[in-house]
C-alpha cells in the first residue's frame, strides 16, 4: 500500500463518527465578520494607508505624475545608489531624471550580481489601508520576486486611489492566486533579541512608498 | 512500526524539568519580560478590530469543516498543486518524511540547504536526518540561527530564542559563527542592531549560493494549490525565491478549502502572534512560475500522528491550531517553566495537548504534559481558533489515568492506565462515587470541615507523591452546601437563581 493510500485510509477511519454535512461549504462556514472596518471616504482610506505604512517605519511620499521623475531622482541620490534595478514594465518616465545606471533583471543574472545593486523601483498590485500592506504580484512593472528582495533599498509606487483597498478581504478579491504574491508591511524586521525591534535583517532595510495620484 | 517522533526525545517529565527551570532566574526574567510585553501588545492589536469574535468563530468553523472532510480536501490540494507544476509526496511518519526530503536533496546533487523556520521540520528532526545523509541544513531565521549555533533547543513557537538575552547571543555569535561560515565581525557588541547585522552578513552568503530551500507553510489552499508562509525577516522570502528547488514539509492539517479563507487567518494570525496588524512579509506561491522563483517544487504532506489525533473526538480540535503562540504568552505555567520543560517542539498549552496526542502517552514526559497547566482558561480566551485547551487537557488526564481506546499509528489500541497514577485513579473513582451519592458527600464534607485542623499538609500513603508537587487546598470551615443553605435558605442552586 502506498503512503498516500495509508494516510487517506487513516483519515477516513478517524472520521467514522462524523455525520455527513451536505450543506454547501460557504453556508456551513458562515462569514459574519466585516468586509472592512469602519466607513471612510476614498481620501480617508488613502490617508489611513499612509499612516499605517509610516507606523511600520516605511517612509511615505506623495507625488503627482509631473513631480515623479524629480522625486525618484532625489530618493536615489540620497541613498547614493550607483545602480538601480528596473523591472521590464516600469514606466520609463519615472526614472527620466535619475542618474544611476539601470540594471535589468535578466534570468541569467546571478543573485550575487543583484546583491551589488543599491536600489530597486517597482509598482505594486494592491495596497491595504487597514494594515499598511503593499502586495506585489510579479506583473511587468514589479518584476520577479527576487528584485524587491535582494537590494537594500526598495522604492514602491502605489497609484492612489485606484490601487488602494481598505481591508485584507478586499485585497484577496483583487488578487490572482496563480501568480506568486509578496505581501510587504514595512521593511524587514526582527524582534528575536529580547523583543527589541530591529529593522532590516534579510530583506530591504529601507522601504519608501510613493503614493502617486493622477 | 516506529513510534511517532516529535523532536527532543528522552526528557524528564514535566514536573522535574519545570522545577529546574523555575530555579533559573535569568530564564525567568527573560520569559516574564517577553511574555508580558507580547501579551499587552496583543490585547491592543485585537481590540483594534471590532469583529474579532466573528473572525474567531469563522476561523474555528473553517478549520472544523476542513478537518471533518480532510480526505476530500487533501485530494483536492494534491490535484491543484500537481496542476500548478508541483509534485506531492505523502509521509506517514517522521522517518518517511525525512527519507523523502533527503532523497530529493541528494537527487539535486547538492550537499547544503537553507531552511525557513518550520515547526514541522523540527518535529520530525529533519536537520539531524539530513546530517546523517551528508547534507548540511542552515537555519536562517535569526532566532533559529541563535538556537542552531548555540547547539540549543527552541523554547517558544514564535521567538525560539526567547530564553536567551543579548549577552548570551553575542557570545554565541562570536564563538560559533566561524564554524558555520562567515565569522562574526571583530569587536561585536551586544546591541540588537549589531547582532542582527552580523546575522545578515553571515546568512547572506548562504542565501546567494543556495540551490535548495526547505520550508514549512502556514496554510495550503485546496482550491488553488497555493502555499502561504508568514514571516518578518525576509529569510523566508530568500529561501522561497532564490533556490532552484523548493521542498515544503507541511502537516496535513494546514489545508484550508478556499482562497477566500485566507482573509480570516491573515487577519487573526498576525494580531495573535506578534501583535501586529500584519507581519512584515507574507509569501504565496502556487506550484512553479516560469522564471520567477524555484523551477522545481515538492510538497511533502506529513501525517506523523495527526490522523491519530483526528480520531479522538475531543482531542481533534488541537489540529485547528495555527501556531500563533498566543496561548504560550498568557500561560502562567509557561511563563515560569519556559518552553524546554515541555520536552517537545510544541511548548506551552498547545504543546501540552498536541504532543501527547501526536506521540501517545506512553512516555513519562507525555503522560505528565496534560498536567502542565493550572486550567485557568486564559489559553482558550486568546486562541484565535477557539481551541478549548482546558477541555482537552482534562480529557487527556482522564486517558492517562484511566486508559481506554485510542488510535496509534492508524491502529485502534486499548491504552493501559499509566503507571504511577494509582492514587489519582482512586481519587477519581471516589469522586465519581461521592458525586453519585449526594448524601454521603454531604456527610463527608461536614465531617471534613469539623476535623479540618487535624488535616495533614501532604497526603499519606499512595497520595504522598501526588501532593509532593501540589498544595492541598485548605478545607473550608463550612461546606459550600451548608453555607448556601444558611445564606439562601434552600438546598439547591436552581431554586435561588431568580
Ligand atoms: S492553540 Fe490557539 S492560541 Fe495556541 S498556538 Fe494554537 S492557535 Fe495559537
Amino acid at each position: 500500500m502506498s503512503s498516500r493510500e495509508r494516510v487517506l485510509g487513516r483519515v477516513r477511519r478517524a472520521l467514522a463518527d462524523v455525520r455527513p454535512d451536505e450543506r454547501p461549504y460557504e453556508e456551513a462556514v458562515g462569514r459574519d465578520y466585516l468586509r472592512e472596518h469602519g466607513r471612510r471616504s476614498t481620501e480617508e482610506t488613502v490617508e489611513l494607508l499612509a499612516q499605517n505604512l509610516a507606523d511600520y517605519r516605511a517612509i511615505v511620499h506623495r507625488s503627482t505624475a509631473g513631480e515623479m521623475a524629480d522625486l525618484v531622482m532625489r530618493l536615489l541620490a540620497e541613498r547614493g545608489s550607483q545602480e538601480v534595478l528596473v523591472p521590464p514594465g516600469l514606466p520609463p518616465q519615472w526614472l527620466a531624471a535619475a542618474d544611476p545606471v539601470r540594471i535589468h533583471d535578466r534570468a541569467e543574472s546571478t543573485p550575487q550580481r543583484l546583491d551589488q545593486v543599491g536600489s530597486v523601483v517597482t509598482g505594486c498590485a494592491v495596497a491595504i489601508a487597514e494594515t499598511g500592506t503593499i502586495v506585489l504580484d510579479g506583473s511587468p512593472d514589479q518584476g520577479r520576486r527576487r528584485i524587491s528582495l535582494v537590494p537594500d533599498h526598495h522604492i514602491c509606487v502605489v497609484r492612489v486611489p485606484d490601487q488602494v483597498v481598505s481591508s485584507v478581504p478586499q485585497a484577496l478579491d483583487r488578487l490572482d492566486p496563480t501568480r506568486p504574491l509578496t505581501w510587504i508591511s514595512g521593511p524587514s524586521a526582527t524582534s528575536d533579541i529580547e523583543l527589541d525591534r530591529v529593522e532590516g535583517v534579510h530583506g530591504p532595510r529601507t522601504l519608501e512608498v510613493i503614493l502617486l495620484s493622477a | 512500526m516506529s513510534g511517532t517522533f516529535v523532536g527532543m526525545p528522552a526528557f524528564a517529565a514535566f514536573p522535574e524539568a519545570a522545577r529546574e527551570a523555575v530555579g533559573n532566574r535569568t530564564l525567568r526574567g527573560n520569559l516574564r519580560h517577553a511574555t508580558h510585553t507580547i501579551r499587552a501588545k496583543r490585547a491592543r492589536a485585537v481590540a483594534e478590530v471590532s469583529d474579532w469574535a466573528e473572525l474567531r468563530e469563522a476561523g474555528r468553523r473553517i478549520k472544523d469543516h476542513t478537518l471533518h472532510h480532510l480526505d476530500r480536501y487533501l485530494e483536492q490540494l494534491e490535484e491543484s498543486v500537481t496542476r500548478a507544476g508541483g509534485t506531492v509526496h505523502w509521509a506517514a511518519d517522521a522517518a518517511e518524511a525525512n527519507r523523502i526530503v533527503a532523497d530529493l536533496v541528494t537527487a539535486t546533487g547538492e550537499s547544503e540547504v537553507v531552511k525557513v523556520k518550520s515547526m514541522a521540520t523540527q518535529e520530525i528532526g529533519l536537520n539531524e536526518a539530513l546530517e546523517a545523509a551528508g547534507i548540511r541544513a542552515y537555519e536562517t531565521d535569526l532566532a533559529e540561527l541563535i538556537v542552531q549555533l548555540g547547539k540549543d533547543r527552541p523554547s517558544h513557537i514564535l521567538v525560539p530564542a526567547i530564553h536567551r538575552n543579548r549577552g548570551e547571543i553575542r557570545d554565541i555569535f562570536a564563538k560559533e559563527m566561524g564554524e558555520w561560515g562567515r565569522p562574526a565581525p571583530d569587536g561585536l557588541t551586544d546591541t540588537p542592531a549589531e547582532l542582527a547585522e552580523a546575522a545578515r552578513l553571515h546568512l547572506r552568503e548562504k542565501f546567494l549560493r543556495a540551490k535548495v530551500g526547505i520550508s514549512g507553510a502556514n496554510f495550503m489552499v485546496a482550491e488553488t494549490g497555493t502555499l502561504v508562509v508568514v514571516e518578518s525577516e525576509g529569510n523566508g522570502r530568500m529561501c522561497l525565491t532564490l533556490p532552484e528547488t523548493l521542498i515544503s514539509v507541511v502537516g496535513l492539517e494546514k489545508v484550508v478549502p478556499t482562497w477566500r479563507d485566507l482573509e480570516v487567518f491573515l487577519q487573526t494570525l498576525p494580531r495573535s502572534a506578534t501583535a501586529e496588524r500584519m507581519n512584515p512579509y507574507t509569501s504565496m506561491w502556487t506550484g512553479t512560475t516560469g522564471e520567477d522563483g524555484p523551477r522545481t517544487f515538492h510538497l511533502v504532506l506529513l501525517d506523523n500522528g495527526r490522523t491519530d489525533t483526528l480520531a479522538d473526538q475531543v482531542g481533534r480540535q488541537a489540529l485547528r491550531c495555527i501556531r500563533c503562540s498566543a496561548c504560550l504568552n498568557v500561560c502562567p505555567v509557561y511563563e515560569r517553566a519556559g518552553g524546554h520543560a515541555y520536552g517537545s517542539v510544541y511548548p506551552g498549552p498547545i504543546g501540552a495537548i498536541l504532543s501527547p496526542q501526536l506521540r501517545g502517552t506512553a512516555s513519562e514526559i507525555d503522560a505528565s504534559l496534560p498536567y502542565a497547566s493550572s486550567l485557568c482558561g486564559a489559553c482558550y480566551d486568546v486562541c484565535p481558533v477557539a481551541i478549548d485547551i482546558p477541555e482537552v487537557l482534562v480529557h487527556l488526564r482522564e486517558r492517562v489515568v484511566e486508559g481506554g481506546p485510542a488510535v496509534r499509528a492508524g491502529n485502534r489500541v486499548l491504552l493501559k492506565p499509566a503507571k504511577g497514577h494509582a492514587a489519582e485513579r482512586a481519587a477519581m473513582r471516589a469522586a465519581r462515587w461521592a458525586l453519585a451519592h449526594p448524601g454521603a458527600l454531604r456527610t463527608g464534607q461536614r465531617l471534613a470541615s469539623r476535623t479540618r485542623r487535624l488535616h495533614p499538609r501532604t497526603l499519606p500513603g499512595p497520595g504522598r507523591a501526588w501532593s509532593g508537587t501540589r498544595d492541598l487546598p485548605p478545607v473550608p470551615a463550612e461546606p459550600f452546601r451548608d453555607w448556601w443553605q444558611r445564606t439562601h435558605g434552600t438546598d439547591n442552586g436552581e431554586g435561588a437563581a431568580k
